[in-house]
């Protein structure tokens, strides 16, 4: 019992508690009267009056019973009523139940993915370690921020005030032989300290810890939960043996417990990167770092004494000999950490926001229809209520049962809304987005229950609200008079329905515009060119020929050369190249600046660039086209001719166009040779449709290694491109397996896929707020046509004798479905007034998803109102044509 | 609780009907209400304090009274009862059905007599 009741309970108590009293005192006055001494009298008026105490609890009774009695009654009743109109009850709660299910399928999917905390201990500790570089240009072009260097690493482990912990990571594939097949799997390399940061303990054995870094020592291995059970069918005597990874035997340390990843990361292989601070330089800003705040510092007090350590770091290391340890300052290096959690959702939040509002709206509209429903039904009632309130029964007893049937509505839709809510989910996470971020978390957790239950309450008081403001105030006496069908109740009447026209058109304009520019911008991404042709007939793969597997390089390169051979053998296939990274693939090989030759850069920041590294044969097989020059020839790699091709961008950058370009010379470093500019290709959106194409230098995968003469270095983690119209077909994919090991047999071949997949992929966020836009709106179109239809024929039906009149005096027919199309339209018309004006203001909200379409995109601002108008003007001519039928002489008498 | 074995039970309504009617005469309180009664039906109907105060709560609760804190005859506060519409309403069907009903075992009596 609330205290809020009790407080009410008691004040009646207290009131027939002064009643009493009274009583008493005056039959005590009585008796005294009559001679009874005080006592003798006080004694009698007790004992006339009986049980005090009795009475009270009969009195107090009287209240409690009635009311819970009465609250019984009267949902019988609903449930009969409801029972006795099943088209209605079935209507009202279908729609409550796909507007309820939406709205707490989305709710759960942001409540998991932004509102719980990540599932480590402390979480609001855990920062992660980013880095602006305002001062190196062209870095932006290619990514947001600076990532760390293994030196800042140490410097941060070492020298920090504000970090309990700190480490770097970075993802990495590893070849497992030994088991079973050759296998490729996914492995988080991780520097000492970030098992300790996020501080999760081992399912079984122990952590790696930072002497497992020691590039001397043997570093040990942890397994996922995942892997163990796959591969080692979750053997609790895995811990202490041995196994292969890049063909070097490792000592298995310890497995994690389920569900864990490194940050967002889904590992199968913990490896430790084999850091050695003697030997590190300044660069090499590839790794990502976390940290463990101490207690109470701030994120402020953080960035603070990181810029401190930059200064440090600048100070204890270097480049190497001869290079000016301070040349850093002109990048401007900033830290700008955030919450860990922040890096982990990063630009899903802005979707989930959306998709939350689309679908309230969507929420919001449907409310209205039932709504519209509940007024229709206590129309039909307005008799049987305005009898009743007549009889006595008060306002609020009338409000509180209307009221109680729109709650148990509410309440019905929301158990049944918790189903669908249910079984969207389980669809969502069978074809979501694969970027969606935490979306093994995604549950119906109790935050989601209680969201359903506060939402169905709501909606069932929001929509039950408005019938009981027409009909609970007592001023049913007019009705009663038999006034029925004055013109004056039934315009007042229609006038609540035409409000809720006015805001269903409004609020479907609003997402039916979202949903356009979502089309919009999916179509003009879907016209970008990536700079690679038909994804679909592209498969790709990847492949790493480790150092221990094949010591020299140039043996390596002849592998790779001939594993092309074997593939393109394939039938089927029409031609196959590797780069270092394929487009949108995540990968990144390198980037720096290089030095052409004639400029000189005193004082100045040549911009990043970045770099590729392709085999002949590569931007054919791609698709990506030469603008000027040639391609690389193999005869030209194994003499390690030094030469390169540039992207469009870059080449007219530096030298006014591409063929310009053709036989200039750059390098990288002023101890290298120059390399001479042989060809310039199309620009590629290697970071995804909607960013722009970096600058980027192409290279040979092969050249004389900078920190020493004669000295060969070649890439050997490569993506495989390979063209052929069974891309993707199983027989293709064991074929291709099949030609990598006949080389040799210990390749494991990783990451299948098509370019295709990996296009769809780069689109993922756009398609998904696409798909989720439109079936908003296409929801909110069809209940705001519903609701037009609705109200146009119940106008109709309310004012046929007004229409068998205006007949009977001559009244063309198409006049007189004009003037309720007319009416459908003037509301159609306010209603998009007021939409078009919220979505002015609402859709710059949605500016960070839209791709080459302004906000304010005229087409869609001007097709939506046109396709909406039209569907309001069918939805209103409809029942508009039920007019005509009608029999002026009929229409009269009827009444 | 009748302390008076002549006080026989009311059947259903009757006190309700007696307090409706007496309350439409003027407002009282529920000590008023007894003294009224008694009076009025000079001494042959006497109303329980154990019935009257559950009966003025339920009817307050069905809307037929209402009741609000005033001073007795002798200056103390109390609450006065004061009809309702509902309650002048309720009152007259009740009459009516009541008068009916008496009709009905007046026949039925003097048939018996006959």
């Amino acid at each position: 019992m609330s205290r809020f009741s009790r407080f009410f309970r008691n004040r009646r108590f207290d009131d027939i508690s002064v009643s009493i009293q009274e009583h008493i005192d005056e039959r005590t006055d009585e008796l005294i009267g009559e001679g009874m001494s005080r006592d003798e009298a006080e004694r009698a008026a007790r004992r006339d009056f009986g049980n005090v105490t009795l009475l009270h609890e009969r009195s107090r009774e009287v209240w409690q019973w009635q009311r819970l009695e009465s609250l019984l009654v009267d949902l019988k009743h609903v449930c009969r009523r409801l029972g006795r109109s099943p088209g209605f009850a079935i209507t009202v709660l279908l729609t409550l139940a796909i507007g309820i299910g939406a709205n707490t399928a989305v709710f759960s999917v942001l409540n998991s993915v932004l509102l719980r905390p990540l599932p480590y201990p402390e979480p609001q500790q855990l920062v992660s370690l980013h880095l602006n570089a305002p001062g190196a240009p062209g870095l932006s072009e290619f990514r947001s921020e600076l990532r760390l260097s293994p030196s800042m690493y140490f410097t941060f482990a070492t020298h920090s005030h504000v970090f309990q912990s700190v480490g770097v990571w970075g993802p990495g594939t590893a070849s497992i032989t030994g088991i079973a097949q050759p296998e490729q799997v996914n492995t988080a390399q991780i520097s000492g300290g970030v098992l300790e940061t996020l501080n999760v303990p081992a399912f079984t054995g122990q952590w790696l810890t930072a002497a497992d870094q020691d590039p001397h020592g043997l570093g040990r291995v942890m397994l996922s939960y995942g892997y163990w059970q796959r591969r080692f069918g979750g053997d609790p005597g895995v811990v202490g043996r041995t196994i292969q990874v890049n063909s070097q035997p490792r000592v298995i340390a310890g497995v994690m417990p389920r569900g864990f990843k490194i940050v967002n990361y889904d590992f199968d292989l913990l490896v430790p990167m084999a850091l050695d601070p003697v030997k590190e330089i300044l660069a090499g800003f590839g790794y990502r770092g976390i940290a463990r705040l101490r207690p109470g510092v701030t994120i402020p007090q953080a960035n603070a004494d990181a810029a401190r350590l930059l200064n440090v770091w600048m100070d204890s290391w270097s480049n190497g000999p001869g290079s000016d340890s301070h040349w850093y300052l002109r990048w401007k290096i900033t830290p700008a950490l955030e919450p860990l959690k922040e890096t982990v959702v990063g630009s899903i939040t802005a979707v989930l926001w959306v998709v939350m509002g689309t679908i309230g709206v969507v929420m919001l509209i449907a409310c209205t229809n039932v709504a519209n429903l509940l007024l229709v039904r206590a129309d039909a009632r307005q008799q049987e209520l305005a009898v009743r309130s007549a009889l006595g029964a008060g306002r609020w007893r009338i409000a509180r049962e209307l009221l109680l049937e729109s709650v148990t509505l509410g309440l019905l839709g929301g158990a049944a809304g918790v189903a669908v809510a249910y079984a969207g989910l389980r669809l969502l996470s069978a074809i979501g987005p694969v970027e969606l971020p935490r979306m093994s978390e995604i549950s119906l957790d109790g935050w989601s229950i209680a969201f359903t239950l506060v939402l169905s309450m709501l909606s069932g008081l929001l929509f039950g609200m408005i019938p009981v403001l027409r009909y609970a105030p007592s001023q049913q006496r007019v009705t009663l008079l038999g006034a029925m069908r004055t013109a004056s109740v039934g315009r007042e009447r229609q006038r609540g329905r035409n409000l809720l026209v006015v805001a269903q058109v409004a609020m479907a304009l609003v997402l039916l515009v979202g949903a356009v520019l979502m089309i919009r911008t999916f179509l003009a991404m879907r016209n970008v060119d990536p700079g690679f042709s038909d994804p679909a007939s592209l498969q790709v793969m990847r492949l790493d020929i480790p150092e221990t597997l094949v010591r020299d390089s140039v043996t390596a390169v002849h592998m790779q050369n001939s594993i092309l051979d074997k593939l393109a053998a394939i039938p089927g296939v029409s031609s196959a190249g590797f780069a270092a990274a394929v487009p949108m693939s995540g990968g990144e090989p390198a980037w720096n600046e290089i030095l052409i030759e004639g400029k000189t850069y005193e004082g100045d920041n040549p911009p990043m660039r970045l770099f590729n590294y392709v085999s002949p044969g590569y931007f054919h097989t791609a698709g990506t086209s030469f603008i000027a020059g040639r391609d690389f020839t193999w005869a030209e790699i194994y003499n390690m001719q030094p030469i390169g091709i540039l992207s469009e961008g870059l080449a007219r950058e530096l030298w006014g166009s591409p063929q310009a370009a053709i036989g200039k010379r750059f390098h990288e470093f002023p101890n290298q040779p120059w390399y001479k500019v042989v060809g310039v290709v199309q620009d590629v959106r290697e970071n995804g449709i909607d960013q722009v194409s970096p600058a980027t230098v192409y290279w040979p995968s092969i050249s004389h290694d900078l920190f020493g003469p004669g000295v060969v270095g070649a890439r050997r983690t490569l993506d495989f491109a390979i063209r052929t119209n069974r891309a993707g077909t199983q027989t293709f994919i064991n074929e291709m397996q099949q030609a990598v090991w006949s080389v040799n047999s210990n390749l494991p071949v990783a990451d299948i896929s098509t370019m295709q997949e990996i296009y769809s992929d780069s689109m993922a966020r756009t398609s998904f707020t696409l798909v989720m836009l439109a079936i908003a709106g296409t929801m909110a179109l069809a209940l705001g046509i519903l609701g037009i239809y609705g109200v146009i024929s119940y106008a109709v039906s309310q004012r046929t004798r007004e229409i068998g009149i205006r007949m009977a005096l001559g009244a063309k027919k198409a006049e007189l479905m004009w003037m309720f199309v007319r009416s459908a339209l003037v509301l159609t018309g306010v209603g998009m007034g007021a939409g078009l004006g919220a979505a002015a203001v609402l859709m710059r909200l949605m500016r960070t998803l839209l791709f080459g379409v302004s906000p304010l995109d005229p087409v869609s601002f001007t097709a939506v109102p046109i396709v909406l108008a039209m569907a309001a003007a069918l939805a209103s001519y409809l029942p508009a044509r039920r007019t005509a039928v009608v029999d002026p002489v009929e229409a009269l008498r009827a009444e | 609780m009748a302390k008076n074995p002549e006080h026989r039970d009311l059947f259903p309504g009757a006190l309700e009907m007696m307090i409706l009617q007496s309350l439409r005469l003027k407002p009282m309180h529920g000590y008023a209400l007894v003294k009224h009664i008694k009076q009025v039906s000079e001494d042959l109907l006497q109303v329980e304090e154990g019935s009257l105060y559950p009966a003025l709560q339920r009817m307050l609760k069905e809307g037929l009274l209402e009741a609000q804190t005033g001073t007795s005859a002798k200056g103390r506060p109390t609450r006065i009862y004061r009809l309702t519409a509902a309650g002048i309403r309720h009152l007259e069907s009740e009459v009516v059905s009541f008068e009916r009903m008496f009709a009905g075992f007046t026949r039925v009596l003097a048939a018996a007599k006959a």
